[in-house]
Formats: structure tokens, C-alpha cells, sequence
């Protein structure tokens, strides 16, 4: 059903780069036919589910929505498509993005244009976009996004979805193609507060893998549907006034309506102060693009992937190959971070970077002893016009300045839907909340779609 | 130019090859001489999205070697990523460690050939992964085989305090002698498991003034031989320039040479060092290292007596000869084979000679090490003390060696088995003695004279006797009754 909607209505929005047709039928059957015979299926049996073209898989292409990874071929399943795999999911395709995961509005896809199901004239956000894009539209029950600077949240929040970025270490990110590595996690978009909380079920959890991923001895991974629906009591509330001024009137309002929600509930609104807050982007695109440059040198041609016609010797099968297939603000980002990371730069950049990163997150640390949550916009506006930022990389940049903390401190955030504006664009709100604490976080979000009918609009594809 | 006069300095870069069975951050096999590209997966050939996890095995063998080399260990330590292309390296980044090394801070002490010793400073020594090789194919194309990725190998670099080609290569030797020691490389040279990098320059002094020559960096040099040659070859070639060209030491005009085995001269490869810039930053990838006391503690607990000081000892406790202890601790093997069999009550000069004589040819020849050969420590033990009391004769003992090696049989059956005891009754050989005297006059008299052949013919005689029991009479007993007939 899923594969023939996706057939009606992706050439529409283009939220996929693949769509795994043969085998998703020859898995649905399968699990069908366990079904049948009374055997026991996973925790999402049959559920149609689509996977960020930057996590591996072992059948199919992996892009990034890279040009220089067109044709690739990963000769493994990244952790999470195990998971999925394992908890009886129907993987049904692979979503666009943002060329490995760089930019918010998914606009830099080397491969495929992808619009905004409430208006395809519009963004899906991104880099996650194509995951967003194929909630919204109804073209999968669930996707998986990776969230290295808002990346989850603020798709979520522009499709009117619901979009959750784990903390560090809680998601293992072995097979998740690398952006930020630091600042890299992968997360659920669904579109219900419980969704999320089943997908994190599967998807959770300590991987050997993953030296980066945190031991269960240390922070277990709770059952995150169990007691979803039980209200927290005496909810803390973080608000920061001074952050709203720089988001559109209709956000702000939106979410000041979202908090009026809370208070009947028991909420109590308390005021706190994010001191380094402003910084947050300069640090994240020096430290996101540092990392990157790195994680981005092996492709290079001489392995896998694109590789020029044109190069004459080694060295050129390096600069000619990615010349050709890497797109602008892939370069324009590999260049940052090689200039940051440069002899006699790295003090004043990278080093710096981390300082203020550690600021941060001591601000989040305190703010936290004073409050459950802190919730903010996801983003400063609605879902923007297909074309209106490309030519202007810092005020695409800047947009990012909501969720970029949550990354640079390692901390969970979510984005539900809170409203929409006067153009009929959904708006997103964001709830951040301490490490490792998102069975709270997804309890405090239900706590508000129980109240809300937003989650429930769907925009009208046909 | 007899008023020139220089002194050499150089110091070190020395990669070792650990021997985990593993790679250093996955689960490949560490293997020489497989096909091609059949050692390797997602992780060690840098495909999209792997995620590396450290090899423990490799971080305590780093450690180990750390504590041989007297170094300061450090309690916390880090992965750094080191940035350059290159076709045999798959990520374009290699993870080695950068400002926070394992292990600093040491030295090694180095055997000279006139029996002293002189320590040379470790500067530091950290861990790496090793990249590919390079397969320079026939056409206008070159292969790539991935299997070495990610070997995990200890780089050491020492101060620039040898002074001398023979210094160098005694250090090398000496780094090999300790690794194999600890077990924590191979240390073989045929299969590149050490390589080693001399920066050499020279200090001049002519004409009441000093002068310092560009270092030299010769690349890659994997074996004992290619190294000291090519020491010797830059100190030559670098007296040389600077007699030609007076150029002296700058900053940055530091050299890199290769060494042709061949020809035995070393060859220019970039003339300025250029400026590489590596771009580290610690790898996100990995968590840092705590090594806690506990840990520590553990790891401390399985260093060994190093090969100088077991040297040491067995020249100072046992009495054995400068050469004869270096010969049994060239090898660990055989140096705990010596020291069990010592302990087993076989008197050390004699355990020494029966090992070094016979004992390790035969192992050699089988081509495996003492202890494998067969005969336990008790039993060599014992066959020592067979020679001491007389029962049979160095010679003899030397057949039983190999009989006990041949049959696995005890020494002592051996001994009765091949007819080898000695005839050591004094009575017997008596009447045998007189006989050889009666029939040898000539001899008997040239003795007795006490002149110029008396020696020689003293010897004959023994020989005579020997010759009539086969080679089994005590030549001790024969010697001391020919005394006695002879005066």
C-alpha cells in the first residue's frame, strides 16, 4: 500500500533516492505469512520504515546524496538497519538529504529535489528532509533521520512531524555515514510522540561497535512506551525569553500557546539563561567542519565511488574526482574545516571551539538544576521558499541556531508540532532535556499531543 | 683539511610490528603473505561509516615495551587522526597519537663493543595503525593490497645521542632482542616487522670552529645491515659535501634520503623538508584511555629480566664469558632454557658449553628454538653433571646430546647404550698405560729427556691410550698415571 502511494505521489515530492520494491514485498510476505502461522514477529512487524540515505545498508545504493557515492554499494547493514531488520520492519527505501547531511533544506542533494508536502513549492528543511518529507506525506510509517545540528528537528518541525535527536552515545552510530562524528546521532521521525518512542525501543542501546556509544551499566536504556503516558508531576519548565526575538511573530506565538498548554497540567514556568547560547553556531561550524573535513578525505576515487576520467596520476584521481562530484557547500565546508584545523589556525579555531563547546554545555548543566526542560523554537521560522537561502550560506547557517546546543552538549531534543502559521505551515516546538533522559523528554512531549490535535493534520497529497 | 675533525649524531625513529593476532581498531587477522586483500574488512578499509574500536591487547604490548624502555606511562592518553593522501591509505587519515603519547620520557641501554654500556634517551613511544602497501605493477598502473591497514606498530623515537654507525645498529639490535623478550613483536626483519629511520648529521670542527652539517632523514631501512651502512655511507657523504659545498645546518633545509641496497649509497628524495602539515585533532571516533594503577600494576607484573641484565648475570654469577652470555641471551628461549637447566643443578660452564656447542646447531638445523628441541632442562641438567663427574667426556657428551635429541632417550642409558662412560679405574688403565709405554719407546724417551718435543710426545702417548679404549678411558686418569710413570 505504502509502495503504491510512494509510486503516486513521490515523483511529487521526491522524498526517496531508492525504493527497496522486491525486497520490501518479499520481507512483508514473510512476515505475513509468520503472522499467519502463529509465530512471533518483532516489535514493528511489517511496519513500513525509511532509512536516511547515509545509513548503510547492505542491499541497495548508499549515496549521502553524494554524487561521489552515486553508485555505492556498502557491503554492510549499519547498526540501526539491523535493528530495524531485527525488530521485523519493512525497510522501504532510502530518503534524500542534504549532500552527506550538510545544510537545512535538503536543497543540496546532489542527486534529487525534494519539496515540502504542505507546500512543494517550499523546504523540507533538512538535512534529514527526505525522512521528513516521507512522514508527512504518508509514504512510510516511520523514517530514520541522523541529527548533527538539527538535522532531525528542524525537517520535523518545517513536514509537521514529530522528530527526536537522542543524546550522544544513546543511538549507536556504527554504518551512519560520518558528517560531525562528535555531534552525530541517529534518531526517529514519526509522527506521533509514541511512534518515537517505539522506534527508540528498537534503535537504542549499547553497539561494541560503536566505542562511542555509552555501556548500559552506565546509562540504561529504559522501556520508553512503558510509561509514556503518565504525566511528569511538578514539571519544571525552562523557558528563555531572551531567545525569542529572533524567531517570526507566528512561532513565538505558537509557542506561547504551547506553554499555556503545559500550566494546566501542573507545569510551572521558570525562566533561565543560556549565557553562551550566541556562540553555539560559530563553535558548531568550526568543530561540524573540522571533523568533516577529515571524514570526508576518503573520498577520494581510488577506492570506491566516483573516480575522474580525466586524472592523468595519482594525484589528480584525488582533486579531479572530487572536483567533479562533490557539490558546493560540501567543498565550501571541507575547506573550513582544513583551514581550522591548519598549523597555526588550530588554536584559534578548533581549540577555541571546544572551549566555548564546553561552555555550553555547562550552561545546559546548570539550567537542568533548575528545570526538567528547557523548551524554544525548533527553528527561527516555518518552512521557507524552494531557492530563497541557497545563495546566502550564512543566513542558511544561521537558522540552525535553535538546535545547534543540544548537539554541541551531547543533550535530547524533540520537535513536535505545535501549530501552523498563516500559511499554512506547520511550526515545530522544541524540547530539550539533561543526557540520557529521554523517557522523560518523550513522556513531557506526550504530555502536551494528548492536549493537541496538530499531530493529527496531514497535508492533503491526494 | 687534517685539522678536520667531526662527530656523529644520530637519533632514531624505530617502528615495530606488535604481534596481536588482531588488527589495531578491528578483527582482521594479522597476517604476512596472504593474498592480497583477503586480510581486510569495512573497518580497515575505510568504507563509509565504520567506526574503529581499539585493540586492548595492542595498548598493553605498547605498555609493556613503554616499561622496558623506562618510560613514563602515561595515565591518560588519546587517539589523534593524522591527515595525508596516500593510495595505501584508505581513510587519507592514519589514527596515531600526537601530543599525548603512551609512553616518553625513557632510555635504552646499549651494549658497546669494548663491554661497557651507554644509555640513550627514549624521547617517546606511542602507538599507530599501519597503512597498505603500494604494488608497482608492469604498465601505467600501480595496485593497492590492504592486509598491513591497520597493524598495530609502536613507534619509538630516541634522542640524537648515538655518536657512531656501530652505536646505531647496537641499539637496534638490542630494541629487537627486548621486544622478542617481552613477546610483544616478532621483531622480524624479513617480514618488515621493524623499520627504521636515522636522521643523521654531522658536528665539524676546523679551524678552531664548529660546524653543524644538514640532518639527513634516510627512509625506511628494514634491516641490521642497510641501517648501519647507511649511517656510515651519510657520515662519508656528508664530510664530503661540506668540504665541497659548506653547507651547514638551517632551519628547514633538513633532508630526506632513500637507501639503495644495491648500490649501497643513499639517494636524495626531497630536498627541503617540506612543510607537511598533518593537521591533527583527536579522532571523535574513539573514547581516551585511562589506564588506571590497577591496570597498570598488571601489565608491570608481566615484564621480564631484560636480555642486558640477564647478560649481566650470567657473566657476574655464573663466570661465563662476555661472548658466551650474549650468545645465551640473544634469545629468550634459550636463556630460560639455560637458567632452568642451571637451576636443575648442571654447572653453568658446562650447561653453557653443551648449549652453545651443540645444543643450539641442532636447533638450528631442525629450525625451531631449544626448547622445542626435546630434552627437558633436568635432562641436559644432568648430563652436565655427567661431564663434571667423570662418567663421560665432553665428546661423548656431545654424541649423547644428539642421541637424547635422535630417541628422546635419558642421558645415562645413553651413555651405557653407546659405550661412551669412561673407563675411569685407574687399575685397568694401569696395565693398558704400560703397554702403550712399552710399545713406544722413542716417545717414552723424548718425555723423559724433558726437552723441546716432550710435549708433543706426552700428547702422543694420551692419544695412544685413548686410541686402545675407544675413546672411553678418563683422560684425567690417563694424564695423571702417565705422570706418574713418566715423573
Amino acid at each position: 500500500m505504502v509502495l503504491e502511494r510512494i509510486g503516486r505521489i513521490d515523483t511529487m515530492v521526491g522524498a526517496y533516492i531508492s525504493v527497496f520494491e522486491e525486497q520490501a514485498l518479499a520481507r512483508a510476505a514473510e512476515i505475513d505469512g509468520r503472522i499467519a502461522a502463529g509465530l512471533p514477529v518483532g516489535a514493528l512487524a511489517g511496519a513500513p520504515v525509511a532509512v536516511k540515505d547515509n545509513m548503510c545498508t547492505a542491499f541497495g545504493a548508499t549515496t549521502c546524496a553524494s554524487r561521489i557515492l552515486k553508485n555505492f554499494q556498502a557491503p554492510y547493514d549499519a547498526t540501526v538497519v539491523g535493528r530495524l531488520s531485527a525488530a521485523d520492519a519493512v525497510i522501504v527505501g532510502k530518503t534524500n538529504m542534504d549532500e552527506f547531511a550538510m545544510g537545512s533544506s535538503t536543497e543540496n542533494s546532489g542527486l534529487r529535489r525534494t519539496v515540502n508536502p504542505w507546500d512543494t513549492g517550499r523546504v523540507p528543511g533538512g538535512s534529514s528532509g527526505g525522512s521528513a518529507a516521507a512522514v508527512a506525506a504518508g509514504l512510510c510509517a516511520a523514517a530514520l533521520g541522523s541529527d548533527t545540528g538539527g538535522s532531525i528537528r528542524q525537517p520535523a518541525a518545517f513536514c509537521g512531524v514529530v522528530g527526536l535527536k537522542p543524546t550522544y552515545g544513546r543511538v549507536s552510530r556504527y554504518g551512519l555515514v560520518a558528517y560531525g562524528s562528535s555531534l552525530d546521532q541517529i534518531g526517529p521521525l514519526t509522527r506521533t510522540v509514541e511512534d518515537a518512542a517505539l522506534l527508540m525501543n528498537v534503535i537504542a542501546g549499547h553497539d561494541p561497535s560503536d566505542s562511542t556509544s555509552v555501556c548500559e551499566s552506565m546509562a540504561p536504556v529504559s522501556d520508553y512506551l512503558a510509561d509514556l503516558d503518565r504525566p511528569v508531576e511538578g514539571l519544571r519548565i525552562g523557558v528563555v525569553s531572551s531567545l525569542n526575538a529572533g524567531a517570526d511573530p507566528a512561532v513565538v506565538k505558537a509557542l506561547d500557546e504551547a506553554l499555556a498548554v503545559y500550566r494546566p497540567l501542573g507545569a510551572e514556568l521558570i525562566e533561565v539563561e543560556l549565557p553562551h547560547f550566541d556562540y553555539a553556531i560559530a563553535a558548531y561550524y568550526v568543530i561540524a567542519t573540522a571533523e568533516a573535513s577529515s571524514n570526508l578525505a576518503r573520498y577520494d576515487g581510488v577506492h570506491y565511488g566516483h573516480r575522474s576520467k580525466q586524472a592523468e596520476d595519482y594525484v589528480a584521481v584525488y582533486s579531479k574526482s572530487r572536483a567533479e562530484a562533490l557539490g558546493q557547500e560540501v567543498k565550501r565546508r571541507i575547506m573550513l574545516g582544513t583551514y581550522a584545523l591548519s598549523s597555526g589556525y588550530y588554536d584559534a579555531y578548533y581549540l577555541k571551539a571546544l572551549k566555548v563547546r564546553n561552555l555550553i554545555r555547562t550552561d545546559l548543566v546548570s539550567a537542568f538544576e533548575r528545570c526538567d526542560c528547557i523548551i524554544m523554537p525548533v527553528a527561527p521560522t516555518t518552512a521557507f521558499n524552494i531557492g530563497e537561502k541557497t545563495d546566502d550560506p550564512l543566513q542558511m547557517y544561521l537558522s540552525d541556531i535553535y538546535t545547534i546546543s543540544a548537539n554541541l552538549a551531547g543533550i535530547p531534543g524533540i520537535s513536535i508540532p505545535c501549530g501552523f502559521d498563516g500559511r499554512g505551515m506547520p511550526i515545530g516546538m522544541q524540547i530539550l532535556s539533561p543526557a540520557f533522559s529521554e523517557d522523560r523528554l518523550l513522556r513531557i512531549a506526550r504530555m502536551y499531543e494528548r492536549q493537541t490535535q496538530w499531530h493529527q493534520r496531514r497535508p492533503d497529497m491526494g | 683539511m687534517s685539522d678536520l675533525q667531526y662527530k656523529v649524531v644520530v637519533g632514531l625513529e624505530i617502528h615495530v610490528q606488535l604481534c596481536t593476532k588482531s588488527k589495531m581498531f578491528c578483527g582482521c587477522a594479522v597476517e604476512f603473505g596472504a593474498e592480497p586483500n583477503s586480510r581486510v574488512c569495512p573497518v580497515c578499509l575505510g568504507m563509509p561509516g565504520v567506526l574503529p574500536v581499539m585493540n586492548r591487547l595492542a595498548v598493553e604490548y605498547a605498555i609493556l615495551a613503554g616499561l622496558a624502555l623506562n618510560c613514563r606511562i602515561a595515565r591518560r592518553t588519546k587517539w589523534d587522526r593524522k591527515s595525508y593522501y596516500y593510495p595505501d591509505l584508505p581513510k587519507n587519515y592514519q589514527i596515531s597519537q600526537y601530543d599525548l603519547p603512551l609512553s616518553a620520557e625513557g632510555y635504552i641501554e646499549i651494549p658497546l663493543d669494548d663491554g661497557r654500556t651507554k644509555k640513550i634517551r627514549i624521547t617517546r613511544a606511542h602507538l599507530e595503525e599501519d597503512a597498505g602497501k603500494n604494488l608497482h605493477a608492469e604498465g601505467n598502473y600501480s595496485q593497492v593490497d590492504l592486509n598491513r591497514t591497520g597493524t598495530p606498530l609502536l613507534e619509538i623515537v630516541t634522542e640524537p645521542d648515538m655518536s657512531s654507525a656501530a652505536e646505531v645498529r647496537a641499539l637496534a639490535v638490542e630494541l629487537q632482542r627486548i621486544v622478542r623478550y617481552l613477546g610483544v613483536s616478532e621483531a622480524d626483519m624479513q617480514k618488515g616487522h621493524m623499520r627504521f629511520e636515522p636522521n643523521v648529521n654531522l658536528i665539524i670542527t676546523r679551524g678552531g670552529r664548529q660546524y653543524k652539517t644538514p640532518i639527513v632523514e634516510v627512509k625506511n631501512l628494514n634491516s641490521f645491515r642497510s641501517l648501519e651502512r647507511s649511517v656510515e655511507y651519510e657520515i662519508g657523504r656528508q664530510i664530503d659535501e661540506f668540504l665541497e659545498t659548506g653547507r651547514t645546518l638551517e632551519i628547514g633545509n633538513k633532508s630526506t634520503r632513500g637507501w639503495d641496497d644495491v648500490r649501497e649509497i643513499t639517494v636524495l628524495q626531497r630536498e627541503k623538508e617540506e612543510a607537511h602539515d598533518y593537521r591533527y585533532f583527536p579522532d571523535p571516533d574513539l573514547v581516551p584511555v585511562e589506564v588506571d594503577e590497577a591496570w597498570l600494576a598488571e601489565i608491570q607484573s608481566r615484564l621480564c629480566e631484560l636480555p642486558l641484565a640477564r647478560q649481566r648475570r650470567f657473566a657476574e654469577e655464573y663466570g661465563l664469558s662476555a661472548y658466551d652470555a650474549g650468545v645465551l641471551t640473544a634469545e629468550r628461549e634459550t636463556a630460560d632454557f639455560f637458567d632452568q637447566a642451571v637451576r636443575a643443578g648442571g654447572e653453568p660452564k658446562r650447561v653453557c658449553n653443551l648449549l652453545t656447542q651443540v645444543g643450539m646447531k641442532l636447533a638450528n638445523e631442525k629450525g625451531g628454538g631449544i626448547a622445542r628441541l626435546g630434552p627437558s632442562t633436568q635432562a641436559v641438567a644432568e648430563l652436565a653433571k655427567m661431564i663434571d663427574d667423570g662418567t663421560v667426556n665432553a665428546t661423548a657428551a656431545g654424541t649423547i646430546f644428539a642421541e637424547m635429541v635422535a630417541t628422546g632417550k635419558n642421558p645415562a642409558a645413553l651413555a651405557d647404550e653407546l659405550n661412551l662412560v669412561q673407563k675411569s679405574d685407574a687399575g685397568e688403565l694401569e696395565a693398558m698405560v704400560d703397554e702403550v709405554l712399552a710399545a713406544n719407546a722413542e716417545a717414552v724417551a723424548d718425555v723423559r729427556s724433558g726437552g723441546k718435543k716432550a710435549g708433543k710426545a706426552r700428547g702422543f702417548l694420551l692419544g695412544q691410550v685413548m686410541q686402545r679404549t675407544k675413546g672411553q678411558a678418563n683422560p684425567k686418569v690417563v694424564s695423571e698415571i702417565l705422570g706418574k710413570k713418566l715423573g
